[in-house]
């Protein structure tokens, strides 16, 4: 089975699925991963589980890859004079939403343009600033009495930029966060296609994870893996982001460090990455790991965890930059990792031996 | 009116000192607990009826009861202190940190620090005075503005991922204990004095939390798998007995040094059970143990993420007073210490299944 | 159902110390379930029914635990000096009244101000028991009180202080004063702490495991003089929570209400809500999961000693209520 990961990573990106309402994106999921996995299945509150055995005796450890598919956007929250007012889905910066095309999900999907109103038309004070999401709108172009009745308080929108290759390895779009990330565990499930692994793998794509981290706390409390691992994409440098905090664009996913992960995990990946020549890049993150990590650590009585980031510029924007290399990268190591774990390392992820 | 104690209290003398002294002294940061994990196992195991180290780093370990449907009892205390992290190599020695855990910048000028479990020595240090602009003391030096400097052509031996932690030696002046990281090693010393004279009254499962610092995680996986009847969480909280600056009534001192261990009623993240609150107390006047209450509001402890897990857990914390909470040097009191030993040791002992009888 | 809110409002229980709404909220249920648990948060539990087939197991919460002040230090000549429980705001404090669980009664005064007319801190303020010293004062350090402000029926609106969430409290009893039979099997959790941190649903959510959480607690409203922008006014009908500050309710959940009130004929408001949050997060959070809404009551002034509902809406979202759980759920 082949599936084109551009390809199949573009179609996401076209895609709505803001928190709370992933199906549209989940059955996409579901489809591209059902034939690289064992059983598919849904979580309460909506997250997408897919089990690929592995080879060992039962019973047999189980890593978890987390990529939660669920996106920022808006939501409506009043009609006046047929203008939407809206709140955000996820933290968004206002400063970006003035003359952004997005698509109004109502009675139908709706394009429309957030829209910010002339200076005369709002607080003196907030002349020549940039306005509080509380005073920009959203036109449809329709007339009143029509949007009233296709659209009503929240109904949920998302942003409408097509994604677009800028050369054969770089690419924008929206949502990239966290959609980029999905795409590392499908090329993941692509790879151990051809590898016999002994350990189970359950590939996740969590919801919520911009609002709650609910995907991230409920689902392994119903898998209770052995091992945890959150993929999610983090800073690459770029303008407003060049301290220690961003990294290399196209030059290796990033592999956690600190109190969010388990050491033993994050030499595990490193090593691996270093035997095999996977360029990557480390990540120190001194508390909060910002991820899916930081709520699957404290699941039940604890989950050792890991977090591999995919560098990636202008964050939570609707023109997120990716390396599609990185996304490659990412899954290789991923596979080859799991490839690399026998039953009987479950020993081996402990605290007494790990040096620095 | 106190009772005759027969109840044999545990003293704190010369051993427990120099255990309190090597922890003080251990450097182990939130995230990277185990210079003092080495020494609790190190402690316990000898003790213990099981001894483990979970997914995280907490160390649990079981003592169990000599009587029959007993009485199960947690009790939790951080190894993690605040302190930094290297984050980048700017060579020469020189490294950008972050800070790991609450700690007022005001505090981290002109300060010497060990890096990591070998005590690499360094400084954070300051702009001289002389290349000042006027006015420019009068503003705190941003984080960002600050290097961790273990000395040109040392790179080497240090790296970013590190962590980092002021040079406090401990050291017993007079009626004080004064070092660093006694919040919260006095309460990790407390729990192996504990488990030393454990009464067989009650199964007491003891928890070495990891991560208290960065938002009560060990606690709340360690709690989960336990599943007490109750849990007391100990650990120090600030003293700001001080006077204040225009002389009058000092009424948010929080608590007061040389008081007694500080009984919670209510911080940010817990409401005690009151339950507990008044056993504490009650115990403290049967037995003539002095305590205070903490001044309610603000703060939190272990306590936060044990009594929501599960299907509740009644809790309550108790915490040995210190002046200069989260900076470079703490200072307690031997006598509070040896109070806040005794007071739970007591409570313990004399702790029934009728305690929780009666609905919160 | 005015009496019924009156009762509930009345009650001292400040988050912590809901021992005395539990004993109340206690005797006007115990002949409507099958069975009732007070568990170590001091949550009240009660259950309805059993499963039978096509039913699921719903969880329903209100929370009896109303916003406080707790006294922090009493001065030598008897003023108690406080910290806040949940939510409080200053400006709701000077001039009104508290009321301690002892019983004691206070007034909050106010310190003088360098500049007048502006706003006392809560560390600006103290509370006046008529104690002349520390030693005869009736209150110490941790003694919790609530608002002391009387409930008041204007007609159509009722105001007094808890409505949040004593108000969701009394829909609860309605609901199992009204209702005939379910397929499902249905529990009303009366939680503690939820001003402080949804801490007893939290707990209550783990106990139970349900199928479905639904959460019955107050909603701001757009409808006063330059308020707030919020789609949601008094007297126009329960509101459906779409969204609020800490929580996404499930869509189908939402719909299936939607659907609900419809067919029933039932006014409903759509609401979002950009601050707050309900029990209902602590649900949807709970173990694997579970799917979660909120009907929600709207009010005005919230976390005020003055309160105030529209009766209307109070009593369609017992009806909405009990027309959800009295069938079997498809949430399509």
């Amino acid at each position: 089975m082949t599936l084109e990961l551009i390809p199949f990573l573009k179609q996401m990106l076209s895609l709505p699925g803001l928190s709370g309402n992933e199906a549209p994106i989940r059955e996409v999921i579901a489809d591209a991963w059902r034939p690289f996995v064992d059983e598919i299945s849904t979580s309460p509150l909506g997250s997408l589980h897919g089990l690929r055995r592995g080879q060992a005796a039962e019973p047999r450890p189980r890593i978890l890859l987390a990529a939660h598919m669920d996106a920022i956007g808006l939501m409506v929250t009043g009609i006046a004079d047929g203008f939407l007012r809206f709140t955000e889905i996820g933290g968004i910066d206002p400063r970006i939403l003035p003359g952004q095309a997005v698509i109004v999900h109502g009675q139908k999907d709706l394009p429309a343009i957030v829209v910010q109103p002339a200076d005369r038309l709002v607080k003196p004070e907030h002349g020549g600033s940039p306005l509080p999401m509380s005073d920009l709108l959203i036109d449809t172009g329709l007339l009143p009495d029509e949007v009233k009745s296709l659209i009503k308080v929240g109904d949920l929108v998302s942003f409408a930029i097509q994604p677009t290759e800028l050369s054969e390895n770089i690419l924008y779009g929206h949502s990239q966060d966290n959609r980029a990330s999905v795409a590392v565990i499908t090329a993941c499930l692509l790879e151990l296609q051809h590898i016999r692994h002994d350990w189970d793998v359950w590939a996740v794509a969590t919801t919520q994870e911009e609002e709650t981290l609910g995907g991230g706390y409920t689902s392994p409390f119903a898998i209770r893996p052995t091992v945890a691992v959150a993929i999610d994409v983090t800073f690459a440098k770029g303008p407003g982001a060049n301290d220690w905090r961003a990294f290399g664009l196209g030059k290796g996913p990033t592999l956690g460090f600190g109190p969010n992960i388990h050491p033993a995990l994050h030499n595990r990946f490193k090593s691996v990455a270093e035997k095999l020549d996977i360029p990557h890049q480390v990540e120190i993150m001194p508390r909060h790991s910002g991820t899916d990590a930081f709520a699957m650590q404290v699941v039940a009585e604890g989950i050792p965890s890991m977090v591999i980031g995919i560098p990636l510029r202008y964050m939570h924007t609707p023109v997120e930059m990716v390396s599609v290399k990185d996304i490659e990268r990412a899954g290789h190591l991923l596979a080859q990792v799991i490839a690399g774990l026998a039953a009987e390392d479950v020993n081996s992820i402990r605290w007494e031996d790990t040096n620095d | 009116m106190t009772e005759s104690t027969p109840l044999s209290l545990p003293e704190i003398g010369v051993e427990q000192i120099a255990l309190l002294e090597r922890l003080s002294n251990a450097v182990a940061v939130s995230g990277d607990e185990s210079e003092v994990r080495a020494i609790v196992l190190d402690a316990v195991k000898p003790l213990a009826d099981e001894c483990s180290v979970d997914a995280l780093g907490n160390v649990l370990v079981t003592k169990r009861a000599q009587v029959e449907n007993p009485l199960r009892v947690m009790l939790a205390a951080h190894m993690d202190e605040i302190g930094f992290m290297l984050v980048q190599d700017d060579d020469n020695g020189l490294y950008q940190f972050q800070v790991v855990g609450g700690i007022d910048t005001r505090q981290l000028p002109g300060k010497p620090v060990w890096v990591g479990r070998k005590h690499i020595p360094g400084v954070i240090g300051a702009k001289p005075i002389h290349l000042q602009e006027a006015g420019e003391s009068g503003r705190t030096i941003p984080l960002d503005a600050l290097r961790i400097d273990v000395g040109p052509g040392n790179g080497g031996k240090v790296k970013p991922g590190d962590r980092a932690t002021f040079a406090t030696s401990f050291q017993q002046i007079g009626p004080s204990l004064i070092g660093k990281a006694l919040d919260d090693r006095l309460g990790v010393a407390t729990l192996i004095e504990l488990l030393k004279h454990a009464p067989g009254n009650v199964e007491l499962l003891l928890a070495f939390t990891v991560q208290e610092e960065v938002g009560l995680r060990g606690a709340r996986v360690a709690g989960y798998a336990f599943n007490p009847d109750l849990a007391i969480a100990v650990d120090s909280t600030p003293a700001m007995d001080m006077p204040m600056w225009d002389g009058s009534e000092n009424n948010r001192y929080n608590t007061r040094l040389d008081a007694g261990p500080a009984i919670y009623i209510a911080d940010s993240s817990t409401l005690a059970d009151p339950r507990l609150v008044r056993h504490l107390a009650g115990t403290g006047d049967r037995f003539g143990i002095p305590y205070q209450f903490r001044q309610p509001g603000g703060g939190g402890t272990d306590a936060g993420a044990i009594h929501t897990r599960r299907a509740g857990i009644p809790s309550v914390s108790v915490s040995v007073p210190g002046r200069y909470a989260h900076t470079a040097v703490l200072v307690t009191r031997f006598n509070d210490w040896k109070n806040t030993l005794q007071l739970l040791h007591a409570a313990i002992q004399t702790m029934t299944p009728a305690l929780l009888s009666e609905l919160r | 159902m005015k009496e019924l809110i009156k009762k509930m409002v009345e009650v001292v229980g400040p988050s912590g110390f809901e021992g005395a709404i539990r004993d109340v909220i206690r005797t006007e249920i115990a002949s409507h379930v099958d069975d009732i648990q007070v568990d170590a948060m001091g949550n009240l539990v009660a259950r309805k029914g059993q499963k039978s087939p096509g039913g699921i197991r719903i969880m329903l919460a209100a929370h009896m635990d109303e916003i406080g002040v707790l006294a922090t230090h009493v001065e030598e000549n008897g003023f108690v000096r406080f910290t806040t429980v949940g939510g409080v705001r200053p400006h709701t404090l000077l001039g009104g009244r508290v009321i301690f669980v002892n019983g004691t009664r206070g007034v909050i005064g106010g310190e003088r101000l360098e500049s007048p007319g502006s706003l006392h801190s809560f560390e600006q303020m103290f509370i006046d028991v008529g104690a002349t010293s520390r030693e005869t004062c009736p209150v110490k350090v941790g003694d919790f009180a609530g608002f002391d402000r009387p409930f008041a029926d204007y007609g159509d609106r009722l105001t007094s202080k808890a409505m949040d969430d004593r108000v969701g409290v009394a829909v609860l009893v309605e609901i199992l004063r009204t209702m005939e039979s379910s397929p499902n099997e249905v529990y009303f959790v009366f939680s503690t702490q939820e001003e402080v941190g949804l801490r007893g649903a939290t707990t209550a959510a783990y106990a139970v495991d349900p199928d479905l959480g639904i959460s019955v607690d107050v909603t701001g409203t757009g409808d006063t003089p330059k308020g707030s922008r919020m789609e949601v006014s008094l007297g126009k009908g329960p509101a459906i929570k779409v969204r609020d500050g800490g929580m996404i309710s499930d869509p189908r959940v939402v719909q299936w209400m939607v659907r609900s009130a419809e067919a029933s004929g039932l006014p409903y408001q759509l609401e979002v809500l950009e601050g707050g949050t309900t029990d209902a997060r602590a649900m949807q959070l709970t173990r694997a999961g579970v799917p979660a809404g909120c009907v929600s009551i709207p009010c005005r002034y919230i976390h005020s000693p003055s309160e105030m509902v529209d009766i209307h809406d109070v009593q369609n979202a017992v009806k909405l209520l009990v027309a959800l759980i009295s069938q079997p759920v498809s949430l399509g």
